[in-house]
Formats: structure tokens, C-alpha cells, sequence
């Protein structure tokens, strides 16, 4: 629904569970709308065509789950390193391997840290609602074509299944730069290329360069984060997606009884939330990540808490029945509240790394 | 240029006036012209879309005056779907070779010519890969030494060579299919008439077509250019014979 309301007008995909509903809304609604649904061969087929339609100067987009994400990572290299723009949703499941199909967010590193090969950064929105998911998917598609690279929208098997009511409201479009890059035939103006190929002598270098530097500016522009109750906070905890979505109510609980815990929810996975931490880290030293996996994002809030902080994790890596309840995590957050100002204990980790048994 | 000269023989408009990096005796040079002859032909130059593939054949934006857009190794064939499918008023072709199109893109390749896709494939079946340095490819006919098949291709070890044309052929996607060689004169001609008979189709809304041309490496078949043409000739086109295979006269939707 975003992805229509964005001006989306390509979809090319191939069936995974738990984001059916995704390829199948768009085959009954894009061809109404004039548009293009291509159920491919693969998957990687499928990235494939979102290249061509994206160099073709449409917005495309393909959704997918994590094997099915695995097997688009060549063509999302591609897409980066040709400055490609295009809409990546991954409706996660527990992995590795076929894994299961419930929620899990196993797969923060693939999608923040590259994924595919070579130097390349894809900015990654991770939603924690239904509402969520149709606004960050419309701002994706404005965000893929400001910055020519392609965008994910991180996901899990939670919210691909979940019902919510939807403010269908598409956010105004900003002035977005055109795209004379686009192939379409040469009339009237000199050949577009469209590659990733540089063979010349020092060439390859200055195009990676040039890309680091779009990173950078990206960095600045584009944090995104929710942030609660941290003025005060001995406790900060930190989550994205749906374990945000389960740690809201542990964070609530919790200060009713007094406790006072703070909440950072960083929805913009690249660019990570970096300032934000760093500035919360001057406030308390005692921080709790809380993730679906066995610690992934917690080595990133690690890199950018000061060097005194004691970075807590506690993580579910699912599988059917293994989502954590907010009175477990309120368990986690009552039992560090307590030790939050006794002296550190050094584990091979540095710090603490909570894992249930 | 002198009076009453007429030039009787030019560069095509749309192949730019540059050097081939292929090596001598390269068969690529003549199939760029080829291609480049069937779109002035129909003076298509400012509405073509190229889609450069991986290997000898990537550097087609080098020497083709048009739109280029880029795929990842066997790929070719889905961008160019997705090319096709956003300006389907436009023409969209690639030319890819035999590892790339009959080894890493086969899933590619079937699955575009089955749904009909409206593009121009050119297919360059030289039995082997040129670009890594002559390994065994999927059409490296039984017998013949490649890098990775030092002993010659045993059909126990590695199969068949497979007839790419042939088996297109069999789906009712494919508008038209056909297999030719350029190495000797009246085979060249024969091969400008189909590439251009596939542009047509294209042009016409016909359907996916497809030339597969039988071409040298003289360098990774460590032969002369003389001898590697002279190879086509007994030993290739025995094996992939030269033809028509598919040839639709009305479209589907007409």
C-alpha cells in the first residue's frame, strides 16, 4: 500500500513465506494502476528486473525473506554499486538456513553491514508498526532516489502478519533530483551507461571514494530514532522492530514501579543512531539491548556508548514459541537496576552478555 | 571527398569510431556490426537499449553509440526484462556469451523466452569462456582441451554439449530462433539477414528473439584466425547445425 502510494509502479518478486501478502496484493492491485507484477523465476531474477526497471528510471521495489534476501544479495551489490535506486523489503524469519518461519531479527547484520560483496553501505529503515511500515515505505522510495541506492525496509515474520489500522497518508514528496541518468534511448542528448565496472587506472578507487562520501552524507541527513524518558534514566534500553515493540511495555512497567528506565529505539539501522547514544552514555552508564537474535545490533550500540558504559544484552534468536514477554525483559531490567552502580565485571565480551538458558 | 564519389560502404552510425579491444581473429568485431547494421537498418539507434553481460562482451558501451545499462554475470536477460517492462516502446537487446548464457543465467534465459519477453538476445557460442581464460563451457563440444578440461570433455565427467537454440525453440514464448556462423562471407550474410530479422520481430511486437552465432577464440583455442574458422566449419556446425528453429508470422496478442 505504501509501496502504491510512493508512485511504486514495479514489483518483481518470488514466493517466500511470511511475506506472501505482500506479492500477492500488488498482482491484483499494480496492473489496475498500469503497472508492472512479475512473478520470477528466483530470486535473483527478481533483483535482476529491479535493476533494469530501476535504470530504466522507475520506482521498483521487491520484498523477499532472509534465504530469499541471501540469494538477492548480488543483485543489491550491483544496485549500490551502480547507484541504483530501488526498495528492498525483508519480512525476516529465523535462520540460518530454511531456519523457520517465525519472527527473528537474525538478519541485522546482513542488512546494515552489507550483506553482499564489496565496500557498500544500504540504508536500512526497521519499522515497529503497521503504520510504520506504510510511512517508511513511502519516505524509502523518496530516500532511494535523493541518494541513488537502494533502501531496505527490515522487517520481521511479526509485522508481515500483523493487523493494524493504517492512516493511509502518503507523506508530501520532497523535491526529489530528476533522473537524466535513466537509460531510455538516446534522443536528444549523449548515451547514459549504466555500470559498476571500472577497469581504468585509479578509477575503481575514486568511484568507491565518491560512494563513501554519499555514506557520509548520509549519516548526517538521515538519522532516524525514537527516543523515551532519557533525562533522567539510570537504565537506557535499546531495540529496534519488534523487540522495540515488546521492550515499550517492559520500559512502561518498569517506571510505574519507579524505576527509572529509559528507551532508544534507533529506526534507521544505516545510518545508525550514533550521536544519540553517544550523548545518552553521558547520562547513564548502564544499558540493556534487546534483540531477536544472539547479539547482533549490541555491537554497534557497544561501539558508540563511551568507553564506561556496561552495554547489557539480552536476546531471543526465535524459532516457534521463542518471542520474549515484556515481563521477562522487565525481569532483565529489575535485576541490572540493581547492580547498575556496582563496579563492572570484565567478561570476554568486555561486558556483561546475558543469554537465556 | 572527390565528386560523384559515392561511399559504398561505412561504419554503422551507431558503432562509435573506436578501436575493438578483442583479440585478432575475434569474431565479437563482426557480430558488433552485425548488431549495429540491424539498428541503423531500422534506425533505432536513439530508442535502443543495450544490455552489456559479463564477460568478452561487457565492454559493449565502448563501442556501441546507445543506452547502456549493466548485469550482474547471466543476468542479462532479467534487467532486460525489467528494461523492457518500464519502456516497452523501446528496443531492448543484449549479447551474451556461452557461460554466461547457458551455464550461470539458464534459469534467465528459459524464463525470459517463456514469458514472451519482447527482446533481442544475440548469443555467442565460441565453446568456451574467453574473458577467465578459456575454461570449459557448457557448449565445449566432447573431446575438445579447454583449461579446465586438460583432457579433452568426457561426457562421463561433464556431459553434453547443449544446444541452446534447440532447446528454445521448444517454448511457445520464443517469436524467433535461429542458429548461424560467421565465419566465411556467405555465412556472415546470412547471419546480418537473421540479426536483423530478429531486430524486425522486436520492432513488430513479436516476441522474445534469439541468434545464436557460432564464433572464434582463436586465442583460448590457441589457433590461427584461418584454422579457428575453418574448426567452425567441421567441427562445430556438424555438432550445432545452422538453421532456422522457430519463426512466429503473427503475435500472440494480434
Amino acid at each position: 500500500m505504501g509501496a502504491l502510494d510512493a508512485g511504486c509502479r514495479c514489483y518483481f518478486g518470488y514466493p517466500i513465506t511470511p511475506q506472501n501478502e505482500i506479492p500477492e496484493y500488488l498482482s491484483r492491485h499494480l496492473p489496475r494502476q498500469g503497472g508492472t507484477f512479475i512473478q520470477a523465476e528466483s530470486e535473483v531474477a527478481s533483483i535482476n528486473m529491479v535493476l533494469g526497471a530501476s535504470a530504466s528510471g522507475a520506482r521498483v521495489m521487491t520484498s523477499s525473506s532472509s534465504p530469499g534476501i541471501s540469494l538477492k544479495q548480488e543483485g543489491i551489490s550491483y544496485l549500490a554499486g551502480s547507484e541504483l535506486p530501488a526498495v528492498i523489503v525483508n519480512m525476516s524469519r529465523s535462520s540460518p538456513g530454511l531456519g523457520g518461519i517465525s519472527a527473528s531479527q537474525g538478519d541485522y547484520w546482513q542488512a546494515v553491514k552489507g550483506g553482499g560483496h564489496g565496500d557498500y553501505r544500504v540504508i536500512v529503515l526497521a519499522p515497529a508498526s503497521v503504520q510504520e511500515l506504510y510511512t517508511l515505505t513511502c519516505q524509502a522510495f523518496d530516500y532511494a532516489d535523493r541518494y541513488r541506492n537502494p533502501v531496505m525496509i527490515l522487517g520481521d515474520a511479526m509485522l508481515g502478519q500483523m493487523k493494524e489500522p493504517v492512516l493511509r497518508q502518503p507523506p508530501v514528496n520532497p523535491a526529489l533530483p530528476g533522473k537524466g541518468w535513466a537509460v531510455s534511448g538516446k534522443r536528444g542528448r549523449a548515451a547514459n551507461v549504466i555500470k559498476s565496472l571500472y577497469l581504468g587506472e585509479g578509477e575503481l578507487e575514486a568511484h568507491i571514494w565518491r560512494l563513501e562520501e554519499k555514506y557520509d552524507r548520509i549519516r548526517q541527513e538521515l538519522v532516524l530514532y525514537e527516543a523515551m524518558d532519557l533525562e533522567d534514566a539510570e537504565l537506557i534500553l535499546v531495540a529496534f522492530g519488534t523487540a522495540a515493540r515488546i521492550s515499550v511495555s517492559a520500559v512502561q512497567a518498569a517506571r510505574k514501579q519507579g524505576l527509572r528506565v529509559g528507551f532508544i529505539r534507533p529506526i534507521s539501522l544505516f545510518p545508525f543512531p550514533e550521536a544519540v547514544l553517544r550523548n545518552a552514555s553521558r547520562q547513564t552508564s548502564t544499558f540493556l539491548t534487546v534483540e531477536l537474535n544472539t547479539g547482533q545490533m549490541v555491537e554497534d550500540v557497544r561501539l558508540n556508548v563511551g568507553n564506561g558504559a556496561r552495554v547489557h544484552f539480552y536476546g531471543r534468536p526465535c524459532g516457534a514459541g521463542s518471542l520474549p514477554t515484556p515481563g521477562e525483559i522487565l525481569e532483565r531490567i529489575q535485576f541490572l537496576y540493581g547492580t547498575a552502580r556496582e563496579p563492572r565485571q570484565e567478561t570476554p565480551h568486555g561486558t556483561e552478555h546475558e543469554r537465556r538458558v | 571527398m572527390e565528386p560523384n564519389m559515392n561511399a559504398v560502404f561505412e561504419r554503422p552510425k551507431c558503432l562509435k569510431d573506436t578501436e575493438f579491444h578483442f583479440c585478432p581473429g575475434c569474431h565479437h568485431g563482426i557480430l558488433h556490426r552485425l548488431v549495429a547494421d540491424a539498428i541503423d537498418h531500422y534506425a533505432l539507434q536513439d530508442v535502443t537499449i543495450g544490455v552489456a553481460s559479463v564477460g568478452c562482451s561487457v565492454f559493449m558501451y565502448n563501442y556501441f553509440d546507445i543506452d547502456v545499462v549493466e548485469a550482474p554475470h547471466g543476468r542479462a536477460p532479467a534487467v532486460a526484462t525489467g528494461v523492457k517492462r518500464v519502456h516497452n516502446d523501446k528496443i531492448v537487446f543484449s549479447i551474451q556469451g556461452d557461460g554466461d548464457l547457458a551455464a550461470i543465467g539458464t534459469a534467465e534465459i528459459i524464463h525470459t523466452a517463456n514469458r514472451g519477453e519482447n527482446i533481442t538476445i544475440i548469443f555467442v557460442n565460441n565453446t568456451t569462456y574467453g574473458m577467465t581464460g578459456g575454461q570449459m563451457a557448457p557448449t565445449t563440444l566432447l573431446g575438445q582441451v579447454t583449461t579446465t578440461s586438460p583432457y579433452g570433455r568426457d561426457f562421463r565427467q561433464d556431459g553434453y554439449p547443449i544446444r541452446m537454440a534447440e532447446m528454445l525453440a521448444t517454448l511457445e514464448g520464443a517469436a524467433y530462433v535461429c542458429r548461424v556462423a560467421v565465419n566465411k562471407p556467405a555465412n556472415i550474410l546470412k547471419a546480418k539477414r537473421a540479426v536483423r530479422e530478429a531486430f524486425r520481430m522486436q520492432k513488430e511486437q513479436m516476441g522474445f528473439s534469439f541468434v545464436e552465432i557460432l564464433s572464434a577464440c582463436p586465442t583460448d583455442w590457441k589457433m590461427t584466425p584461418v584454422d579457428a574458422c575453418r574448426r567452425i566449419e567441421e567441427e562445430m556446425i556438424p555438432y550445432f547445425p545452422l538453421g532456422v528453429f522457430k519463426q512466429r508470422t503473427i503475435a500472440d496478442h494480434l
